[in-house]
Parts: structure tokens; C-alpha cells; sequence
């Protein structure tokens, strides 16, 4: 498969930031209420997805990488800013619908984690595709949630009534307790039909922490810190050590020629 | 003083940050194994979203506000909490050493906790004064706190129950929280 289209077919199905990596929960309760919410949500952060990764995996060489945290956050914050004033000027409905949820993509994981796991060490074009891979999938999932949440409390798709007349709309699922119970249905299904995920124990053994993230509550992060530093660690030693093997080594081939010269240059 | 105390209840139980406004989910869900990690988590966003408040309130209403730089709000709110938390973290460990025993390993989650910027920003859109920006922070502080001690008593019980197999773990979280919604909409009409 080109490497393109495998990085967005690796956002959209195998590691789909909302059905198996779980990543952004707030939004992605929040706005789901109906489904043009949640697809406006879900492009909105495709585009500053796409953007950052790309401006950050150009940028990789350039900053240093002590403040590289803080150097993300400046760059993803200027991106929300002018996405958020291109909505207000042009998408005013969906500005209003969205409101504070607009500037608070900033601190939506899936950016930061891109950021960190996937652009700072990628080619530009391989990051764009990454970050539209990766803003499709969140708005694939976004869309779904909220085209059940709008069938189930209001009858509707896409403000399209679908339901016959008498159909009585069970309004909670647009308020905010309906959210809690999709999402918790939505995984429900995923641990019976033992799919990849987050929450159903296998984890992804690939990510540095397990990726389990029912055990983890944050915690493995500091303690997987000290590990990866004590290896570091011992993986330099292991390398000062060879080093200094190899030049006592050296050091004794060479006295060994010099001895052997010498012994040459006696039997003349 | 009274539309204090009622902007206080307001954001503590009817409009509570975690179960009506989805902020904070995060460490809503991933923190509340256990009642006193919850608690603790709980004792620590009190103080840096109060702390947030302030500086953030001050920040706007002094500098951004009077030189038109409110298109600058996301971009410096983050990163005035981001640098707030690590300060907070050092100046902790230098001075209140059991104060940072007990809090000291949540520190570092807050600065991804989207409610701390959350009531930044809600407290720009409701154009609150400073004080009342404060208070809100530490009202909304107080209903996180509520709402994840009450899951993590609830979780800490569940424990031991029969669940459907397919529902332990994070469903179970969810349809709890769920119910917690509910109830919480019984506030509504406190105000």
C-alpha cells in the first residue's frame, strides 16, 4: 500500500482516536448532540490537525528538544486562534454551536499526541497525511456518535426527520446524560466483540506505556519515565564501556605490533 | 454578596463542570479508582484552578482588555497555566513539603485538564470582574471535587457487584457517570 494512504487508513480504522485509541473525550461528548455538531467539531480539528503537524514536522529540526512541549502548545494555540476567527467571520451558526469547545481544541490530546509521537519525527507530507488520516477518523467518530444521539432524542438526521409521526423522541439522549450512556453503550459493544481498543484490557503493547488505559490513570507515564531513563542509562554505560573496551583493544594490537616488531627487529 | 454566593452554587452543582459542561474528563474518568486519590486530585485542581482564576482574570481585565489584545486570550491563557503549574509544582516542594507529598503527583495532570482553560475562557465570555472570576474558578473547583469523590464512592462499591461482562471497566464508568447526570440535573431548578 503507498505510505500515504496507509497513514490515512491508519487514522480512520486501525487507530481511530475515538473508537480505539480514545483520545479527546471532552468534545467528544460535549457537541455530539446532533450530528452537524459533531461533524463541524470533527473538521475543525482535522484542519488545525493538518496544520500543526505540518508546520511541527518542519519545524522538528529547529527546536530544541527540551521545550518542545511548550513550543507545540504556541503553535497549535496560534492555529485555534485563527481557525476560531475564520468560523466566527464565516461559519457564525456553527461558531455558536461549538462556542467554547472551538478554543479549547488546544488542549485536545489527539493534537499534542500527534505532535509528540508522529510529526516530530516524520517528513512534512507524511505528517499532513497523518493529521488528515487522524481528523477524519475523530470526525467519522464525532458524526456517528451524534447521528445516534439525534436519531434517538430528536427523531432526526442531519435535521432531516426520519422517525414517523407518532415516534415520541426520548429527549435525554440530546441532554447531557444521554452522551455518558452512547459512549458507554459504544464501548460496551467494542468489549463484547473483543475489538481493539483502549478499554478492553489488550492494549497496545507498541506504545511506550502499555496503552492500557483503564489501569493507568496517569501513572504509568511517571513511572515508565524512570524506566526509560534508568535504560538510557545503562545503555549509555553499556556503550562507554564497549568504547572502552575497544580501545584498550586497539591499544593492545598496537603493543602487540610493536612487541611483535621489536621481536621481528631482534631476530634480524 | 448574594449574587456571589449564588454564581458559587450556580457553578458548583447546577451547571457542574464535569456532568453538565464535559470539561475535565480525563481525570474524571482516569482518577477515581480510589476516594482518596480522588479527593486529593480533587484538593488540587481547588487550588490551581482558583489560583488560574485570579491570574488569568488579572491578565485580562489589566492587559489584554485595555490594548485590544483579546484575540491573544487562548494563546496566553495556556501558556500562563502551563507555566502557573510548574511554578506552583517548585514552589511546593521548596516550601510546603507535606502539602507536595499529597499533592504532587497530580500536579503535572492539570495542565492538560481542559477545565482549568475552560473557566478561563467562560469567565472572559460572561465578562466577569476579576473577583467573580475567582469565585466561579473556586465553585467550579468545588463541583469537580464533588462530582469525582462521589464516582470514585461509587466505583470503590461497584467493585465488588455482578456486571455484565461486557460492561466492566470504562462502560460501567460511563453509565454510572450517566446516572450521576441525572441526578445533577435535579439542581436545576435551585437557581
Amino acid at each position: 500500500m503507498n505510505k500515504y494512504v496507509e497513514r490515512l487508513y491508519n487514522g480512520i480504522v486501525k487507530e481511530n482516536p475515538t473508537f480505539v485509541l480514545m483520545l479527546g473525550m471532552c468534545p467528544t461528548l460535549a457537541v455530539t448532540s446532533s450530528a452537524i455538531n459533531g461533524m463541524g467539531m470533527g473538521l475543525t480539528t482535522t484542519v488545525v490537525l493538518m496544520a500543526s503537524n505540518m508546520i511541527i514536522s518542519a519545524l522538528r529540526k529547529i527546536i530544541p528538544d527540551k521545550v518542545r512541549i511548550p513550543a507545540f502548545i504556541v503553535i497549535v494555540a496560534s492555529l485555534v486562534t485563527i481557525v476560531q476567527l475564520l468560523l466566527e467571520a464565516y461559519v457564525p451558526t456553527l461558531y455558536d454551536a461549538l462556542g467554547i469547545y472551538i478554543p479549547l481544541i488546544v488542549v485536545n490530546c489527539i493534537i499534542l499526541g500527534r505532535a509528540e509521537s508522529y510529526a516530530s519525527k516524520n517528513g512534512i507530507f507524511l505528517s499532513m497525511f497523518d493529521g488528515i488520516g487522524m481528523g477524519l477518523g475523530f470526525t467519522i467518530g464525532l458524526t456517528l456518535i451524534g447521528i445516534f444521539r439525534e436519531l434517538l432524542g430528536g427523531g432526526t438526521i442531519f435535521n432531516v426527520s426520519v422517525t414517523p409521526s407518532n415516534y415520541e423522541p426520548i429527549t435525554i439522549f440530546v441532554l447531557a446524560p444521554g452522551a455518558f450512556f452512547v459512549l458507554a453503550c459504544l464501548t460496551a459493544l467494542q468489549n463484547k466483540l473483543k475489538m481493539p481498543s483502549a478499554t478492553n484490557g489488550t492494549g497496545n503493547p507498541a506504545m511506550s506505556c502499555g496503552g492500557n488505559c483503564t489501569s493507568c490513570a496517569g501513572t504509568a507515564c511517571a513511572a515508565n519515565h524512570g524506566l526509560i531513563e534508568a535504560q538510557k542509562a545503562a545503555e549509555k554505560a553499556e556503550r562507554a564501556a564497549a568504547a572502552k573496551a575497544a580501545a584498550e583493544k586497539k591499544k593492545a594490537e598496537a603493543e602487540k605490533k610493536e612487541t611483535m616488531k621489536e621481536d621481528a627487529k631482534k631476530e634480524d | 454578596m448574594q449574587s456571589l454566593i449564588l454564581i458559587m452554587i450556580s457553578a458548583a452543582l447546577v451547571n457542574n463542570v464535569v456532568l453538565s459542561q464535559f470539561l475535565g474528563i480525563c481525570p474524571f474518568l482516569g482518577v477515581s479508582k480510589k476516594i482518596n486519590t480522588a479527593a486529593g486530585m480533587g484538593a488540587a485542581v481547588i487550588f490551581v484552578m482558583t489560583v488560574a482564576s485570579l491570574i488569568t482574570g488579572v491578565l485580562y481585565n489589566l492587559v489584554l482588555l485595555p490594548y485590544n489584545l483579546t484575540f491573544l486570550n487562548t494563546i496566553v491563557f495556556i501558556l500562563v497555566i502551563a507555566a502557573l503549574v510548574q511554578f506552583v509544582e517548585m514552589v511546593m516542594k521548596k516550601t510546603m513539603k507535606s502539602l507536595y507529598n499529597a499533592l504532587g503527583v497530580y500536579l503535572p495532570l492539570i495542565t492538560t485538564n481542559c477545565a482549568v482553560l475552560g473557566i478561563a475562557l467562560i469567565n472572559v465570555q460572561k465578562e466577569y470582574s476579576i473577583l467573580t472570576s475567582v469565585v466561579n474558578g473556586f465553585g467550579t473547583a468545588i463541583g469537580f471535587t464533588i462530582a469525582i469523590v462521589i464516582l470514585a464512592g461509587i466505583r470503590e462499591r461497584c467493585e465488588y457487584n455482578d456486571i455484565p461482562e461486557s460492561f466492566k471497566g470504562t462502560p460501567i464508568v460511563l453509565i454510572t457517570s450517566g446516572l450521576m447526570a441525572i441526578a445533577f440535573c435535579g439542581f436545576a431548578g435551585l437557581i
